[in-house]
């Protein structure tokens, strides 16, 4: 009988696993998430077993099959602890070596250790590599650490004592005041306080409440939920049984978008393993508490990470958003009392009534309390997944964390926020990220993109881009959104195809206004803002592209030409032989020269060019 | 309870949570709508209804045809911001629609001659579901639903096949505000028949006489007659 209804039940099952696990030693931590499945992370985890039973070493290794440990890009990846040597990019063929390492408790296999780009210094450890050791793992500690589909190693780690907590000693007033008090503010873009939307959603009358967690994640190249809803289920499902015990709910959901089928399934054989140990189903804990959880899987269109189009989607119709009040936490799901959360912010709960509000409001800014996860992506050299203190600066994001830009090309702008963010320049790279700040710059926190640009990116086209995706994604539903971001990227097309004219930056900035104040929900209320803020940082950018007709970035196509620098260039012919159109011309040795008639402007020789003497004009 | 709500400086009392247009009516002052109707839910879309409303010190614009009002709310409804963005609604829709009489009305009625955007096209629908949510709410037909999202967005009926649920009540023809979609009649058994730019809606085909029909038999009865009233009406002509 494995269902616990008092705290030694709990304690007894925890002892259990931890003695039964305790016997061996080396155990090998390998990520099992979507990053590094792609990268065939399923195959070395099978040829890991096999070396282990080939060597007769079942009882001395263990492999622990984890989700993200964030570090994506070097997949796949794993780390042999107790030493906490770090492996990227590992292959099948390299397991027995591993094992035997592992086995002997000595030696590293330099090959497959990370190679510092700049400094070219190897690094042996996890814990030093410089995109982990600057970070503040909080929510993310435990993916990537724990087996995902064992709910005993998540009770190992810790977990589900703040659920026993909150169901043998507080009340849910209780609860909601801790939660008030840690000062944590919803993690999906919003930045609502989600103790006073605990709260509201409590005090509204009806016998029927629900708790939604809300894993959509739309936006293109995030993917800190998935992340943790396939490296940690089970702590966004204790943050959401504590909040449905806070606010009285007796159903919830967790929507999930298609797309995401590893998320899906470890969160409901969480599901499953939750309801067998008595923390969800009838009579939780023995306490006279129930809830069900169901898992609704979203068909990953954008505007369904919008709550009221979401709540409408689990009722079975399309998703489109509706005005707001009611608030869905006073007439949700159902015309019922709703609370939802992104599944981040339900990851937060835990931690919060575990270590307490004092604990947890001593980290981050005034405003803004706890960590933030980021997906970190785009020109800098460590791209993945990163948690750090609210508050922490641009600056030690993109350099300490991130490692510089590639190739030493010069910082241009960070795009936060997904694809209604904003782009925030250099001059402000040491303004702290919190939900205040990033507003005041124009971007916002969103559910926590970072897209990091140099110079080779324009302004212009960056905004054209978000601008496009934004009008596919529209529900269509409401005229300034539907119709302005029509308007929008017909004028951004145009100053990016050379045909701006004088005016099409005031209508560009009498648009987005409008569309920001009018517009029926969050999509069209954001969707402006890379426009005004790319206006508001480069507008030097938009005027040369409208007036000079000039891109200088480089990615207009009809507004530059490449060129050779015959000083610069040392005649080594590698873009002559890498040019597609055979533009380029010359002999071994000597200046090559480019035929802007023949050159279609791919940009291979450019990024080719080991000397920089392709310039632009 | 009645509550005192301040509008245009008029002082009117309302029901708690009755809408700002609906209390504005009250006091004898219209605003401007593409998308409500008294008989439908509010829907929110057309945006042109947006008033200015001061409550508890904080000062917003709100859509007045689905935003409820509150004890000791202040509403403007005609203020240099409201008429910007009434201007711009229209300037929108006329890029879309240029040849819609109500659109055209209005744009002379705020004295707007030149729309200043560069993205036109040539559509006539302005998308206010009105037709929609009439079918649905009221009728109970659901014959016609909107589909689509962003631009691509269109009043079709299911997979863009011929309607075997639209019962020829006409409602949608009546309701919309652009005159896009016209009742044609023709046919003996139907009657009538719904032309709504590319795609067209008929009534069931078999005059809702087969056994395996769900639809009202008594409903239909009245349906027919008035259809045959119409028929008759208009081959009198
Ligand atoms: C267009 C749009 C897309 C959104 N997508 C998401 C999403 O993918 N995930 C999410 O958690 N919140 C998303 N949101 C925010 C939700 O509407 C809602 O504010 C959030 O789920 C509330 O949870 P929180 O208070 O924990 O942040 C989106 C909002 C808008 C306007
Ligand atoms: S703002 Fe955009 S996404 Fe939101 S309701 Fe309006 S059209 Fe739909
Ligand atoms: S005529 Fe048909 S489509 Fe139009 S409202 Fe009536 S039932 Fe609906
Ligand atoms: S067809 Fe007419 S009523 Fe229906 S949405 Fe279009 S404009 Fe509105
Ligand atoms: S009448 Fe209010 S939005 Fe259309």
């Amino acid at each position: 009988m494995k269902k616990i209804r008092t705290h030694s039940d709990f304690e007894r099952i925890k002892q259990e696993y931890l003695k039964k696990s305790s016997g061996r030693t080396i155990v090998l931590r390998t990520c099992l998430s979507t990053g590094c499945r792609s990268q065939k992370s399923v195959a070395v985890s099978e040829a890991l077993w096999s070396s282990i039973e080939k060597k007769g070493l079942q009882d001395k290794i263990e492999i622990k099959q984890t989700g993200c440990h964030g570090f994506c890009e070097m997949g796949p990846i794993m780390v042999v602890e107790p030493q906490n040597i770090f492996y990227k990019k590992v292959t099948p063929d390299d397991t027995d070596e591993i094992i035997e390492m592992a086995a002997n408790g000595g030696g590293v296999i330099d090959r497959l250790l990370w190679k510092d780009p700049v400094t070219k210094e190897t690094v042996k450890c996890e814990r030093e590599l410089p995109l982990y050791k600057n970070q503040k793992k909080n929510v993310t500690y435990k993916s990537g650490r724990i087996d995902p589909k064992d709910i005993r190693d998540y009770i190992a780690a810790g977990g589900y004592e703040a659920l026993i907590k909150v169901i043998s000693t507080m009340t849910p007033d209780e609860v909601i005041d801790e939660i008030i008090a840690s000062g944590l503010r919803g993690r999906g873009g919003g930045g609502f306080p989600t103790g006073v939307k605990w709260k509201i959603c409590s005090e509204s009358p009806g016998d029927i409440k629900y708790i939604i967690a809300n894993g959509d994640e739309g936006d293109p190249g995030a993917f800190m939920d998935r992340s943790l809803m396939e490296g940690d289920p089970h702590s966004i499902i204790e943050g959401m049984i504590i909040g449905a015990y806070a606010i009285g709910a007796v159903q919830g959901f967790i929507y999930v978008r298609d797309e995401y089928p590893i998320a899906i399934d470890h969160l409901s054989g969480a599901i499953t393993d939750a309801e067998e140990y008595g923390f969800l189903g009838n009579n939780i804990l023995d306490s006279g508490f129930s809830l069900s959880l169901k898992i609704k899987r979203g068909a990953g269109a954008f505007v369904c990470g919008e709550e009221t189009a979401l709540i409408i989607s689990i009722e079975g119709r399309s998703g489109m958003p509706r005005s707001r009040p009611p608030y869905p936490a006073v007439e949700g799901l159902w015309g019922k009392p709703t609370v939802i959360n992104n599944v981040e912010t339900f990851g937060n709960v835990p931690l919060i009534i575990s270590r307490g509000r004092e604990w947890y409001a001593d980290t981050g800014t005034k405003n803004s309390k706890g960590t933030k996860v980021f997906s970190l992506v785009g020109k800098v050299r460590n791209t993945g997944l990163v948690e750090v203190e609210m508050g922490t600066t641009l600056r030690e994001i993109v350099f300490d964390i991130g490692g510089g830009i590639r190739r030493d090309r010069s910082f241009k702008a960070v795009q936060t926020g997904g694809p209604s963010g904003g782009c925030i320049p250099m001059s402000r790279i040491d303004m702290p990220v919190d939900y205040d700040s990033l507003r005041e710059a124009g971007a916002i926190m969103g559910s926590g993109g970072i897209i990091v640009m140099d110079e080779t990116s324009c302004m212009v086209d960056v905004a054209r881009y978000f601008v496009g995706f934004l009008m596919g994604e529209s529900c269509g539903k409401c005229v300034p959104c539907r119709e302005g971001l029509q308007q929008m990227y017909r004028i951004l097309e145009n100053i990016s195809e050379g045909n701006g004219e004088e005016g099409d930056i005031d209508a560009l900035l009498e648009v987005g206004q409008f569309m920001k104040t009018t517009s029926l929900c969050g999509l069209g209320g954001t969707a402006s803002n890379p426009v005004l803020s790319t206006l508001r940082h480069f507008k030097s950018e938009y005027e040369s592209h409208i007036f000079e007709k000039k891109c200088t970035a480089g990615v207009c196509k009809n507004l530059f030409d490449y060129y050779i620098d015959d000083k610069l260039c040392t005649g080594c012919s590698l873009c002559r032989i890498k040019c597609p159109e055979k533009a380029i011309e010359g002999k071994k040795k000597e200046p090559h020269v480019l035929d802007k008639a023949k050159c279609i402007k791919c940009s291979i020789c450019f990024n080719s060019c080991k000397y920089g003497a392709i310039l632009i004009t | 309870m009645k509550i005192p709500v301040i509008i245009d400086g008029q002082l009117v009392k309302v029901e708690k949570g009755t809408s700002v247009i609906k209390a504005a009516g009250i006091a004898g002052i219209t605003i401007p709508t593409l998308c409500y109707h008294d008989a439908l839910k509010p829907y929110g879309a057309c945006r042109i209804c947006m008033v200015e409303v001061i409550y508890q010190k904080q000062r917003r614009v709100v859509t007045a045809c689905n935003f409820p009002t509150e004890a000791g709310m202040e509403v403007h409804t005609d203020t240099a911001k409201v008429r910007e963005i009434r201007r711009m609604v229209i300037r929108l829709l006329l890029a879309r629609c240029p040849d819609v009489p109500i659109l055209k009305k209005l744009a002379q009625s705020m004295g707007i001659e030149d729309i200043k955007l560069k993205q036109k096209d040539e559509k006539e629908c302005i998308l206010c579901g009105l037709c929609v949510r009439f079918c649905d709410e009221v009728v109970g037909a659901n014959a016609i639903g909107l589909s689509n999202r962003g631009i691509e967005r269109e009043v079709t009926t299911p997979f863009k096949v011929l309607s075997g649920t639209c019962i020829g009540c006409g409602s949608c023809t009546y309701i919309c505000p652009t005159g896009c979609i016209e009742m044609v009649v023709d046919g003996e058994k139907t009657g009538m028949r719904m032309e709504m730019g590319n795609i067209s809606i008929d009534p069931c085909q078999d005059n809702y006489e087969c056994e395996t029909c769900d639809v009202d038999k008594e409903f239909m009865t009245t349906v027919k007659r008035v259809f045959a009233e119409f028929r008759n009406k208009y081959s009198s002509h």
